[in-house]
């Protein structure tokens, strides 16, 4: 393995380590949002996705699956950060709740 | 130019992690969700600055992805959720199994299998069509078990064990055959051969489990679908990939985690075990009388309580009654009782969805309670009123050491002062096993639909003002 390899999977580690720290004290009352939102995070593979439909040089099948791809990433991300958007907007607090607007 | 895209990745790697850490507390959690929302959006645009792009294909994608996804999501009715996020997840690991193909089709006849440097990426794209794949086709079968558009019990065959690990070899020789001569026809061959395995293994694993163990297997695809995407990070040596890709991941296993502990169960057991295929596990059949009550005379009992808590299950979101539960919510209330709303964290089925049903019915999240909060406090509870939760308060898990729920934590109504239980009819909750509450002394079954119970006791306390 080159040493480039060798910082690409080190940060691999660390961003697990990270991502574990970051959600493990996370309210039940969140788990959905935290999901939805998450797998809205996950949509970040709609950046290979878009490499992959521009590169038009390398031929239709290979700009096709990209293209293909583009779209499912999008749905990925937009659909999720809408949903996610939706949802936390009910969460309210009581105050606002009993005063609403 | 090059910089510039690489340090805009890293802004969009830290827009990630603030928005996760945002998503984390009630209060933060809408922002921190645009937050993240933002460092998508620099990713994209750092992406699409990257020399030698052409945008007419990325555009027609962009387009039919927004539409799609938008419309999704704006008409999704809040009972719908889990299917929802499954089917979004499960579009997320397609585009990583296609990001894999195409770069695959793209280097084809290019690689040097004798130089180290290649080794990496042909790993890295064979676990994203695997991943990928089966995150895929994983998500599609939960969706259909949880749109009911299957039948959501665990569906077990003889010889499965085997087969899984049938498929596992046949992934690890193609995968082998993949890496060692990536620019035969023979390794294009194996490649088609593990993306369809890949797809299929994804609905093997998924069929043998039952509705009940959704809220698991959905964060755990959550999780594949991190790992998908940061193997295109891999193939691609892409940092935000990667980066965020890992992000996901281990916030799918913590949830994951966290869910088989609320079951008292190993992620083994859950994924294994076809758990619920049985049509009635364990233990004897329950001795005793069950004692039925009309809405009326539960109103007399409920007017006079002075706390009452509402123990809300994947019934109520069926019987789509969670408006009707806040509004009698408010009138006892107004009553002068201290209202609860007690959540077991896999009631339902995903994680958390209890809680996004009563938000939505406007019920204010200070009100909303955890299980190791409520159980302590159960038995100074006048009335505890269970809708359409069957396993999470079965007292059997606490009693009984031959019931398979052994050892689960559970919400002890049984201990509160009266329980009441909204029921259809006396069946068996998801996992098939008898519940000894239905019997117990203080206990009271109000049979009928949850809604129109809960409706006719908002009547009656109308008709007193």
């Amino acid at each position: 393995m080159n040493s480039i390899m060798l910082l690409l999977f080190f940060t691999f580690v660390l961003a697990i380590f990270l991502g574990v720290e970051l959600i493990a004290k996370v309210p039940s009352q969140l788990h959905t949002p935290l999901m939805s939102g998450s797998n809205a995070i996950s949509g970040i593979t709609i950046v290979g996705a878009l490499i992959a439909a521009g590169q038009t040089e390398h031929g239709a099948v290979a700009t096709g699956l990209g293209v293909v791809a583009v779209v499912c990433a999008t749905i990925n991300v937009v659909g999720g950060y809408l949903v996610t958007h939706r949802m936390l907007g009910m969460f309210k607090s009581k105050s606002k709740v009993e005063s609403p607007k | 130019m090059n910089t510039f895209i690489a340090i805009a990745y890293i802004v969009s790697a830290v827009f990630f992690i603030y928005g996760l850490k945002m998503l984390s507390k009630a209060s933060t959690a809408a922002k921190g969700n645009m937050v993240s929302a933002v460092g998508m959006g620099i990713a994209v645009v750092a992406t699409l600055l990257i020399q030698g792009l052409e945008f007419q294909w990325i555009l027609v994608g962009v387009v039919i992805g927004s539409v799609i996804g938008a419309i999704a999501a704006v008409r999704v009715p809040m009972t719908s959720m889990p299917e929802f996020v499954a089917l979004f997840n499960g579009s997320g690991g397609l585009a990583s199994l296609l990001v894999g193909w195409s770069e695959y089709h793209t280097n084809f006849g290019g690689y040097d299998a004798s130089a180290e440097s290649t080794l990496v990426p042909l790993i890295s794209i064979f676990l994203a069509i695997l991943i990928g794949g089966v995150t895929f086709t994983g998500s599609m079968i939960a969706y259909a078990k949880l749109a009911e558009r299957m039948n959501s019990r665990a569906i077990v065959f003889s010889g499965q064990q085997f087969v899984n690990a049938a498929i596992l070899a046949a992934l690890l020789g193609l995968g082998i055959v993949f890496c060692l001569w990536p620019d035969s026809q023979l390794a294009y061959g194996a490649f088609l051969a593990a993306v369809v395995i890949s797809l299929g293994f994804g609905v093997l694993s998924t069929i043998p489990i039952g509705g009940a163990d959704m809220p698991v297997v959905i964060s755990l695809l959550n999780s594949y679908s991190g790992l998908a995407a940061c193997a295109a990070g891999f193939i691609l040596g892409n940092t935000v990939l990667i980066v965020s890709g890992s992000l996901v991941g281990a916030s799918g296993i913590i949830l994951t985690q966290i869910m088989c502990k609320a079951m008292n169960r190993s992620l083994g057991n859950v994924l294994f075990s076809g758990f619920g295929a049985a049509s009635a596990g364990g233990g004897d059949e329950e001795e005793g009388d069950v004692k039925s009550l009309s809405a009326e005379d539960a109103y007399f009992v409920l007017e006079a309580a002075s706390s009452v808590v509402f123990v809300p299950g994947y019934g109520m979101a069926v019987a789509q009654a969670q408006h009707a539960v806040r509004e009698l919510g408010k009138l006892l209330e107004e009553n002068g009782a201290e209202v609860k709303y007690a959540v077991h964290p896999v009631a339902g089925r995903m994680p958390g969805h209890m809680n996004v049903l009563l938000a939505e019915a406007n019920v204010p999240y200070e009100q909303l309670v955890e299980m190791d909060d409520i159980n302590p406090i159960i038995e100074t509870v006048d009335v505890c009123i269970v809708i359409g939760a069957n396993d999470v308060v079965n007292p059997a898990a606490r009693e009984n050491e031959k019931s398979p729920i052994y050892g689960m934590p559970v919400i002890n109504v049984d201990l509160a002062r009266s329980a009441f239980v909204l029921k259809r009819s006396m069946a068996s909750g998801f996992a098939g096993i008898q519940n000894p509450l239905f019997y117990k002394e203080n206990t009271r079954m109000i049979f009928g639909d949850a809604k129109a119970t809960i409706t006719a006791l908002v009547d009656q306390f109308k008709g007193k003002n």
